[in-house]
């Protein structure tokens, strides 16, 4: 039970290697083994996202996957998506919007909805809380983090348009 | 500078949380930690026969295993903190692990110790506890009859509390034209914060202080009261309460774990995490609700109410949890006649032991329920007049004229305005086209429903005087410190311990109006007992009515001092100052001015000060109100239903709510949405299930269907507001409204719509298979 591996993963650009047990979950050790504690743990059984990061660049659930399977996988998580003095749109317009309360689901969910706007950029509302479907805000009664998606889908259209990309995206700026 | 109050400022609290930066309790990491797991009992009531934890200690990385008897002495049981008066209240205090008896399934038996939280889970598994297991008992009404399972062996009928207020003769009902009964059940909600409940414990041998970090909404009673049950003096015990992941009253309670983690860590000399589990939260963490409520009302055929009496019989779980016996008595009781006038009312309510998790606050306590009865019984006595259920709330809503109201209950409204909220909230639907289109569709054989909620709401917790006379063991008061430091910069402190609500923000607001200090220089210091001489925490709706108010008298007290000051800086008067925009001048002298932050360094450095001034500048309040603030609403709802399928989609959700004096209208909304959404899915979804022998059925979120984004239309919200007169903010209290408003709206527009199926009412939540079974039930019945 106490065997260790060896795994080697990228997370938020930056190369990681560890020993970790076989059974350690992602979430502990993006949050334990590398102190990345701003992805947080909801509900232990895969329901409510709050643990969501992006492996090769699709919304996981943390908690569902084992660090050694992530061996060789770029990871991002909240911290790599943008820092204070320049958030990522998706951070932006939770800002603006009012997208969060406590907070607590809060890296999760913005995870998920950036996997969300990298496959369908221009998101209907209903498109939006169909993709909300994999998460739990206890909060905010959703109605905002729509409006915090559907704002940080224009802002991003915006920068598209403006061929100014390279902020938009910023996967990796973190630590 | 504009004024903030009223101003939908962008929240102060957000970059860090948006950044990952975030400091929540599992987020603490303490050189040395040990990780805690608890044994929790399988059974609902058992004798414990014996416990082996021999092979769990042998454990490698196993530091210490704990059971109930290893703390006999060490750890005192938890006691509640509400002893409602004249109950004969019988009150079971909590030990910090089960001894001879398990109560209910996820009790705490023991706890491992151990290097880290994955080998703590293993050790778990080997631990060996002989239990005999004993018949349960989870409904309250079955617990109240004879024979029952014993929850406690002292306490006959597993009746822990009979209380009584109002009076209503016989004859008020028997002569009456019109007699509406109905019994309802409100039924067993679980709050479910997204972070789970959590406690860091550090002890310092060499001077005996300890510091527990722990998802709190109320540090100060958590130190209070682990003071106690640790023995150790409150001067040496610090709570802190970081940030902390939501709590919706599920965070007042002081629990056991965090006791026993205290324990550990002082008996260890190390510091001890332990994280509940989702699992965990679901048994472990107070549930609510839980009351079978028999409401009676009685009126005129013109839709007149004359009288009213309920029956409250309250599931208490097996403890009397910290706020437990008050939810279902004064909280409920006192506001049974809603926002009507209803010249007479009384209420009984009936706590009773089970042997299911402990039930407490959870947003609204007591009054979600006091809404629920009365808005549902409104209803149903205007279909037995044949009123529109329009007519008849605006034949009995208090008129504006009327306030300050007192009720029949005996409470005093503090303001109002009724019919305005109502008159908005119709606009807002266009109800006359909204009846309309209902027929129409009607016609198509589409069920649409509409349903009203006309609440009102008692929050702003509260006079202390009128706490202690209620039982409950604190004051409600709040404390504020406002300090400008040299620079002008402004720390706020405050006893309240919000926690999501964006309190930083909208108290920086108040301050900066006071102050003339823009918001980004002023910073709030909360949830720490270090920091904060005391303060009552953050639940009732209390923090901006109370606590709020706090701030603003300090702030108010800051400015009169710096005032003095800067008058002998300007050598007149003090009656000469003006101070405005943050700039002291001297009356009728343009440009003989100082700023606030010139004040503020002349105050700290103290070079030149009046004689009677002392040095520094900051003041504290100690704000008392001198009643509860009432906030009130009109929420209308319009659902469909399936026919064919039992299903209600929701069509449109309309709230106007007055608060009193919006500090933020951005927080104040978010606040409307996340309570309407919770309101809605205690409505539709939500739903606590015990089996017959006390296994919670709705363990997961797998079996507990919290609400998801895809279930709702956009809540549109509209407010008024008529401030109150007890406070200097004229500020109410927002957080419950939507758990308060929104249950009764739903559940009452579903009975609009099944009117064709003449289905008077069904028990929340209103699933589609319940709704369709009272379709089937009907349609075989024609």
């Amino acid at each position: 039970m106490n065997k260790s591996c060896k795994v080697t993963l990228t997370v938020n650009e930056v190369e990681r290697t560890a020993e970790v047990e076989p059974r350690m979950l992602l979430v502990h050790f993006l949050r334990e083994t590398l102190n990345l504690t701003g992805t947080h743990i909801g509900c232990d059984t895969s329901q409510c996202g709050a643990c969501t990061v992006l492996v090769n660049g699709e919304a996981v659930k943390s908690c569902t996957m084992l660090a050694v399977q992530a061996d060789g996988a770029s990871i991002t998580t909240v911290e790599g998506l943008g820092d204070v003095e320049h958030l990522h749109p998706i951070q932006q317009g939770f800002w603006e919007k009012h997208g969060l309360q406590c907070g607590f689901c809060t890296p999760g969910v913005m995870m998920a909805m950036v996997s969300l706007l990298q496959e369908h950029p221009a998101p209907t509302e209903e498109e939006v809380r169909e993709a909300l479907e994999g998460v739990i805000c206890r909060c905010t009664g959703y109605q905002f983090i729509v409006d915090a998606v559907l704002h940080a889908a224009a802002e991003m259209a915006k920068l598209q348009e403006s061929g100014n990309v390279s902020d938009t995206m910023p996967v990796g700026e973190g630590r | 500078m504009a004024n903030m109050i009223g101003t939908p400022v962008k929240r102060k609290e957000d970059p860090r949380l948006l950044t990952g930066n975030g400091m929540f309790t599992d987020d603490m990491k303490l050189p040395g930690m040990l990780h805690a797991a608890f044994l929790r009992s399988p059974f609902a009531h058992a004798k414990i026969v014996r416990i082996d934890t021999e092979t769990a200690k042998q454990y490698p990385g196993v530091i210490a295993v704990f059971t109930g008897a290893d703390l006999i002495g060490k750890v005192k049981p938890v006691p509640t903190m509400w002893y409602v008066p004249g109950a004969d209240l019988k009150a079971k205090d909590r030990s910090p692990l089960a001894l001879e008896k398990v109560l209910y399934a996820g009790e705490a038996v023991a706890v491992v110790v151990a290097e880290d939280r994955y080998i703590a889970r293993d050790a778990l598994e080997l631990i060996s506890v002989d239990y005999e297991e004993l018949p349960a008992v989870t409904h309250q009404e079955k617990a109240l009859q004879e024979g029952a399972p014993l929850v406690h062996d002292d306490v006959p009928q597993n009746l822990a509390l009979l209380w009584k207020a109002g009076e209503v003769p016989d004859e008020a009902f028997e002569q009456a034209e019109v007699v509406v009964r109905q019994r309802l059940y409100n039924q067993r909600v679980i709050p479910n914060p997204m972070e789970t409940r959590a406690a860091v414990a550090q002890f310092n041998p060499g001077s005996g202080e300890m510091t527990i970090w722990c998802t709190s909404q109320n540090p100060h009673i958590h130190r209070m009261i682990y003071s106690g049950v640790l023995g150790i003096p409150e001067s040496k015990l610090r709570i802190v309460a970081p940030d902390v992941g939501g709590g919706f009253g599920a965070k007042i309670a002081t629990y056991t774990e965090e006791a026993v983690v205290g324990h550990a860590a002082r008996e260890l000399r190390r510091p001890v995490k332990w994280v509940e589990e989702r699992r965990e939260h679901f048994m472990a963490t107070t549930h609510a609700r839980d009351e079978v409520i028999e409401v009676e009302l009685a009126g005129k055929k013109d839709g007149t109410f004359t009288a009213l009496r309920v029956k409250n019989t309250a599931n208490l779980g097996a403890y009397l949890s910290t706020f437990g016996g008050g939810c279902p008595t004064i909280d409920f009781g006192l506001m049974i006649t809603g926002a009507y006038h209803i010249p007479q009312a009384a209420v009984v309510t009936y706590g009773v032991y089970t042997n299911t998790t402990p039930t407490d606050a959870y947003r609204g306590a007591g009054k979600p329920e006091a809404t629920f009865q009365i808005e549902r019984i409104v209803d149903l006595f205007a279909r037995k007049v044949g009123m529109d259920p329009l007519e008849v709330r605006r034949k009995n809503l208090i008129p504006k004229e009327s306030f300050p109201y007192t009720t029949a209950m005996g409470l005093l409204y503090d303001s109002g305005n009724y019919e305005l909220t109502l008159e908005k909230a119709l606009e807002a639907v266009d109800y006359e086209a909204l009846r309309k289109e209902q027929e129409e569709l009607r016609a198509q054989g589409k069920l649409i429903g509409i349903g009203f909620s006309t609440y009102v709401e008692l929050c702003g917790f509260g006079p202390s005087k009128v706490a202690g006379a209620i039982g409950f063991q604190g004051g409600v008061w709040e404390n504020s410190t406002v300090r400008v430091h040299p620079t002008g910069k402004v720390t706020v402190y405050t006893g309240t311990s919000p926690h999501g609500q964006g309190t930083a923000t909208s108290f920086a607001q108040i301050v900066s109006d006071k102050l003339g200090v823009p918001i980004e220089d002023i910073e709030l210091v909360h949830g720490d007992t270090q920091s904060i001489s005391m303060g009552w925490g953050t639940y009732g709706s209390r923090t901006t009515a109370v606590g709020g108010a706090a701030v603003a008298i300090a702030a108010d007290r800051v400015v009169a001092k710096a005032k003095r000051i800067a008058a002998h800086e300007l050598e007149v008067a003090t009656e000469d100052i003006d101070f405005a925009g943050g700039v002291f001048s001297v009356k009728g002298v343009p440009g003989r001015e100082k700023t606030f932050q010139e004040i503020a360094r002349s105050a700290n450095f103290a070079w030149n000060l009046p004689d009677d001034v002392e040095p520094s500048l900051e003041a504290q309040s100690f704000f008392d109100p001198s009643n509860f603030v009432y906030p009130f609403g009109a929420h209308i709802c319009v659902v469909e239903v399936d026919k064919d399928t039992g299903e209600v989609a929701l069509r449109k959700y309309v709230a106007v709510d007055d608060v009193g004096k919006v500090i933020n209208p951005l927080l104040a909304e978010g606040q409307v949405h996340g309570g309407v959404v919770q309101g809605i899915g205690q409505a539709l979804w939500e739903g606590a299930v015990y089996s017959e022998n006390g296994q919670l059925l709705s363990g997961t979120f797998m079996d507990y269907t919290m609400p998801k984004a895809r279930f709702f239309p956009r809540v549109e919200w509209h407010f008024t507001e008529t401030p109150s007169p007890v406070n200097p903010l004229g500020a109410k209290g927002i957080g419950e409204t939507g758990t308060t408003a929104a249950p009764p709206a739903v559940v009452n527009a579903v009975m609009d719509a099944l009117q064709p199926f003449g289905v008077d009412d069904l028990d929340m939540p209103l699933t589609p298979e319940k709704v369709w079974k009272a379709m089937q039930n009907r349609r075989e019945g024609i």
